[in-house]
Formats: C-alpha cells, structure tokens, sequence
C-alpha cells in the first residue's frame, strides 16, 4: 500500500471513509425510525444507485482484478461469473450454487488455459 | 431508577435466542464466504490484520467494506471513497427505519436502539424481519444476539481469509478473491426482486467498467448515478403506461 505513508494514514481513512459515512445512515435510522416509507419515491432511486453501485464494484473487481487474481485470464473470470450466474438461475436462486459452480470454473479454466 | 422493563434471565434468554438463530440460518454460510473474500482482499491490498478486524466491525456492511478496501487500496481521493460508500450504505436507512419499530415500546430510550442499529445489514435484517413475529419479550436483547452471532461468523471469516491469502500458492488464493464478486453478485441477485433494481444492477455491471476503462474519475460514483437513474426512469415510464 504506497498511499499511505503510515500506518495512521489507513485507521483516519476508516474512519472518516469508511465508518462515518456507513454509520450515519443508521444513526438517521434511529431519528426518523418513524415516518419514512419504504416505497418512498426517494427511497426507490437511492435503492437503484446503490444497486447500480454494487454491480460496478462487482465488474471493476471482475474485469480489473485485485492482487494474485489478476494471474488468471479476463476471459476466464468473466465466464467463470457467467457461469457462476447460470447455475444460480439453475438452482432455483442458490447463491450457494452460483459461488460453488463460480469458483470451480475459475479454477478449472485457469488450469486449462493458462496452464 | 425505574426497574428494568424485563428481568436479566428472560433478557439474556432472548439474546442467547437471537444468538443461536444464526447458526441454523444459511446467511452465515453466504457471510463467512463472503467475509473470506473480504478478509483476501484486505491482504492483497496491503491493510493490516487489526485495520481489516476493525473495518468489519465499525462498519459492517459487506459492499461498504469491498468499495472501502478496493478504493483506498486502488489509492481513490478520501472523499470520493466516503462518497461512494456513503452512497452504496444508504440502503440502511430504509433498513433501520422499517426495524426499529418493531423493537420499540413507547418508552424505549434511543441510546438502546443505536446497538440494534449499527448490527442492522442485510442478513441480519432479513433474518430479524422473519424471526422477530414470534419473539414476544425482548426483541431488543434478540436482535443483538443474531447481530453478535453474525458478527463473530464474520470476524473468524475475516482473520481466516486474510491469513489464507498469505499462506496459499497464488491460484488458491485467487480464488478466495473471487469470492468477493462471485458471493455478493449471487446476494445481490437474490435480494433484487423487482425489475427496476434487477435492471440497476445490469447497467451498473456494464457502466462501471467503462468508466474505470476512460479513466474519467469517480467512475463508481457515476456508474451509480447513471445507471440507477436510469433504471428509476424506465420503472416510471413502466409504471405510467400500466
């Protein structure tokens, strides 16, 4: 990690990138724990970008792979998701299914093709 | 002092309730696989042990956590990084709103809830929505064991998959890595009942590469603007012509 020089660098990043923004919305939770509706117009959109959010995070980490990931072939991470994604639907929605089918195609197919 | 509402027994009794749900419930199996990849994923982008511990535990919100590490890791501005995840968790709001209530009597303090609150996520909360009809007394103290208990699942995940990723030859831990997007694009399918968050998480899929791809910046942020809005927009265009 070359970004931060020291070790408190990371522990002020946490807090101030990653609990306090996190954290706010439950605490706005409990101040408004009454009144918001669930099917609120606002509460649909912010439901969507989040969604929309996740699923970039998913291809980003998919396509522009982290750490030792990044030695196995694009190729075979994509169809290894694609994949992952049929046996979920196969399965009648199993996530379980989906991870399992998911890693073996990874590992498989890095065997076979980068070998 | 007013006594206490319940006596000690009957509130530990509900706590060791919630506690124990979470060993029969299949989200702990999604969350210690999904908590493995995150625990890799600390490693590989340089974080310490005690920061990747800390991280699961202030924050607690699995797709939080994964923009968190992959953000800084990825050397993001601070702010873009708190941004997107601000965003990415207001989610919880709408969580904890449709929860708390559940909890309450009329004269419960707010302090009490703010615990409750910071265990609320995904998986406890489905599980506290299903469970919590048929817990009479001390919702509360039961709500806080299924958080404890989740939470314990995901800090042994965590320390497993950091110290995995350091020991096993490459492709193995490569592919505890992979179980980042492979766990949460399963979870978030499943989640995603309606058309217009299915269709979210599609555009957000195929935009979020090609921002990163042009190099434009805050490419995470825009991908979830656009594509949300976009999704937002059809949902109405859907809902008018009905």
């Amino acid at each position: 990690m070359t970004r931060f020089a020291t070790e408190y660098g990371a522990w002020l990043a946490l807090i101030l990138a990653g609990f306090l923004p996190n954290e706010v919305w439950r605490w706005l939770g409990v101040v408004f724990s009454r009144g918001l509706n669930e099917d609120s117009e606002i509460v649909v959109w912010v439901r969507a970008v989040a969604t929309a959010i996740l699923g970039g995070v998913i291809a980003k980490l998919t396509i522009f792979a982290p750490g030792v990931l990044a030695l196995t072939p694009m190729s075979v991470r994509v169809a290894a998701l694609v994949i992952g994604f049929a046996a979920f639907v196969i399965v009648r929605r199993s996530v379980f299914a989906g991870v399992a089918a998911g890693e073996l195609a990874l590992v498989g197919g890095t065997l076979v093709f980068s070998g | 002092m007013s006594p206490p509402e319940l006596p000690p027994l009957t509130t530990f009794a509900a706590y060791r309730a919630g506690f124990a749900a979470t060993g029969k419930s299949v989200f702990s199996y999604v969350l210690f696989g999904t908590y493995i990849g995150i625990g890799a994923l600390s490693h590989d982008f340089g974080f310490s042990i005690a920061w990747a511990l800390a991280c699961t535990m202030l924050v607690w919100a699995g797709p939080a956590q994964v923009i968190l590490i992959s953000a800084l890791g990825a050397g993001s501005g601070l702010a873009e990084t708190a941004l997107a995840v601000g965003i990415s968790s207001a989610r919880l709001l709408p969580m904890v709103v449709a929860l708390l209530p559940m909890l309450k009597k009329g004269n419960t303090p707010s302090w009490k809830l703010v615990l409750p609150a910071h265990f609320t996520a995904v998986s406890m909360w489905v599980e506290a929505m299903r469970l919590l009809p048929s817990q009479r007394e001390g919702r509360i103290a039961f709500c806080n064991g299924l958080g404890t208990g989740y939470m314990l699942t995901a800090i042994l995940a965590t320390v497993t998959g950091f110290y995995l990723a350091a020991r096993l030859p490459p492709l193995a831990s490569g592919a505890l890595l992979f179980l980042t997007p492979l766990a949460f694009f399963m979870s978030t399918l499943r989640n995603a009942r309606e058309l217009i968050d299915q269709l979210a998480f599609a555009l957000g899929i195929v935009i979020g590469p090609l921002l990163a791809w042009w190099q434009l910046g805050l490419d995470l942020l825009w991908s979830g603007i656009i594509g949300g809005t976009l999704a937002y927009a059809l949902h109405r265009v859907r809902e008018a012509m009905r």
